[in-house]
């Protein structure tokens, strides 16, 4: 098993924001976990990412994590191939294969400035894929992007983790996205937590 | 749409029709020679070389000083320790302010010392750093050192505070080594406040050592002008002030600009 999860309690201040939430992804498995905003999706995703340790319960993660992010999240003063090389610690090849694998083969020199946020985007799952993760952390990564820019990095992603098959974790509040990446999936509600 | 029309947002060139501006070396020869105009417009009006010494009678001066090698010993000496203090108070500030940037309990506690030797008056720690050391060498490097770290820290501290969560973040995922993180993280964000903090802090620097000088050592700038002062010798003190402000003019051209370009490279991009 990659990752299992056992929170007994997280709280922010006197609130508690995540209860006895227990669930354990295994490789070629991806958990989509939906529901409204500040339910306590992203800091279950910050937790897992090892991000914030200030909760009671025990997580288990085994392997490599890579993670991509609601906004790009990228060196802007780093070049595309740099953005690769320098987080992961792969070589420049493996970093233009990565460049390739989402469609931006020949724009390794460019900095993220002069990339659309499309484009962007697809560095960001770039960075991911080429860290080889065996843990793939999603954070609404297709939030305010337009329909058709949607569509094209749910493919990607949906190529990439049938590729590389890493225990994933999709944060989500669209159901059609997590319909179709999700092999199972969990929604958060203020009261309880439900495992479907 | 044509290949040109995909490209012109991202060109960031100025207008198309009128006059192309000048560059940017043109610009400061025909502005610092606008006040070298003024300068012999006042000495002119002023007509006593005695008080107010023209360029005509100043240059002269300053090449005999600097033929016969005592402008470039005081010079020299000068440079050498606005070098030493300049290296001391940004290394020392750098660290300080960092670390009261990203601790707040470590700024809680140091904050209130930072407003205190903030507001101490250079002569002050100038006198007592003579007194308490001695007038040699190192009171002076300490001397201009101290007045000068807490500007540093401050100036720092403000930039720690401007780091972005997200990017320390998505390196904590990733799992990017301490020196990775410093270097490709870390002082890139910081160059921007680094920048301004060496230009303001080495013309800070220069000036403070002029009064290290000026009050206990028998080489320098400083030491030099005050000797010219004793003399009345306006022509003199006006000969080393123009020379080092002609130093410090080629250090922020050939030295701190390139350096900002080449930091701020990816933003012109």
């Amino acid at each position: 098993m990659s990752l299992q999860v056992a929170i007994r309690s997280k709280r922010f201040g006197e609130t508690i924001v995540l209860r006895d939430l227990v669930f354990q992804v295994a490789r070629g498995e991806v958990l989509a976990v939906l529901g409204p905003s500040g339910v306590g999706k992203s800091t279950l995703l910050r937790i897992i990412a090892g991000l914030d340790g200030d909760f009671e319960g025990q997580l288990r993660c085994e392997g490599r994590v890579a993670m991509v992010f609601q906004e790009p999240t990228l060196m802007p003063w780093r070049s595309a191939l740099d953005n690769l090389r320098l987080t992961t610690g792969v070589d420049a090849r493996q970093s233009e294969a990565a460049l390739a694998r989402v469609g931006l083969a020949g724009k390794g020199a460019l900095y993220p400035g002069q990339l659309s946020l499309g484009q962007q985007r697809r560095l960001s799952l770039a960075r991911a894929y080429a860290a080889k993760p065996d843990i793939l952390l999603l954070d609404e990564p297709f939030v305010s992007l337009d329909p058709a820019l949607v569509a094209d990095m749910l493919a990607l992603t949906e190529s990439v983790i049938a590729e590389q098959r890493p225990a994933t974790v999709f944060v989500t509040h669209a159901k059609a996205e997590a319909d179709r990446l999700a092999t199972r999936q969990m929604v958060l509600s203020a009261q309880e937590q439900t495992c479907l | 749409m044509t290949l040109r029309e995909a490209t012109a947002p991202r060109a960031r060139r100025g207008p198309v029709s009128g006059p192309r501006p000048l560059p940017g070396w043109a610009v400061r020869v025909v502005s610092l020679s606008g006040l070298l105009a003024f300068w012999w417009v006042l000495a002119w009006a002023k007509a006593d070389p005695m008080v107010l010494p023209g360029p005509q009678a100043v240059f002269p001066r300053l090449a005999a000083e600097a033929a016969s090698g005592a402008l470039w010993l005081h010079l020299g000496a000068t440079l050498w320790r606005v070098v030493q203090a300049f290296a001391a108070a940004m290394s020392l500030g750098l660290v300080l302010g960092v670390l009261m940037g990203l601790l707040p309990q470590l700024n809680r506690w140091l904050d209130p010392w930072l407003v205190f030797f903030l507001n101490l008056p250079a002569l002050v720690v100038i006198v007592l750093c003579f007194l308490w050391i001695g007038l040699n060498e190192t009171a002076a490097i300490v001397a201009v050192a101290i007045n000068k770290i807490p500007l540093v820290t401050a100036m720092m501290r403000e930039g720690a505070r401007a780091l972005s969560g997200p990017l320390s973040d998505m390196a904590h995922v990733f799992g990017m080594s301490p020196v990775a993180r410093l270097r490709h993280i870390l002082l890139p964000q910081l160059a921007p406040h680094l920048a301004a903090t060496a230009r303001a802090g080495l013309s800070l620097i220069w000036k403070i050592v002029l009064v290290v000088e000026f009050l206990g050592r028998g080489q320098g700038v400083g030491f030099k002008i005050h000797l010219h002062f004793q003399m009345f010798d306006v022509t003199m003190v006006m000969v080393y002030a123009l020379s080092f402000i002609a130093v410090m003019l080629a250090i922020e051209t050939l030295i701190l600009q390139p350096l900002e370009a080449r930091a701020r490279r990816w933003r012109d991009a």
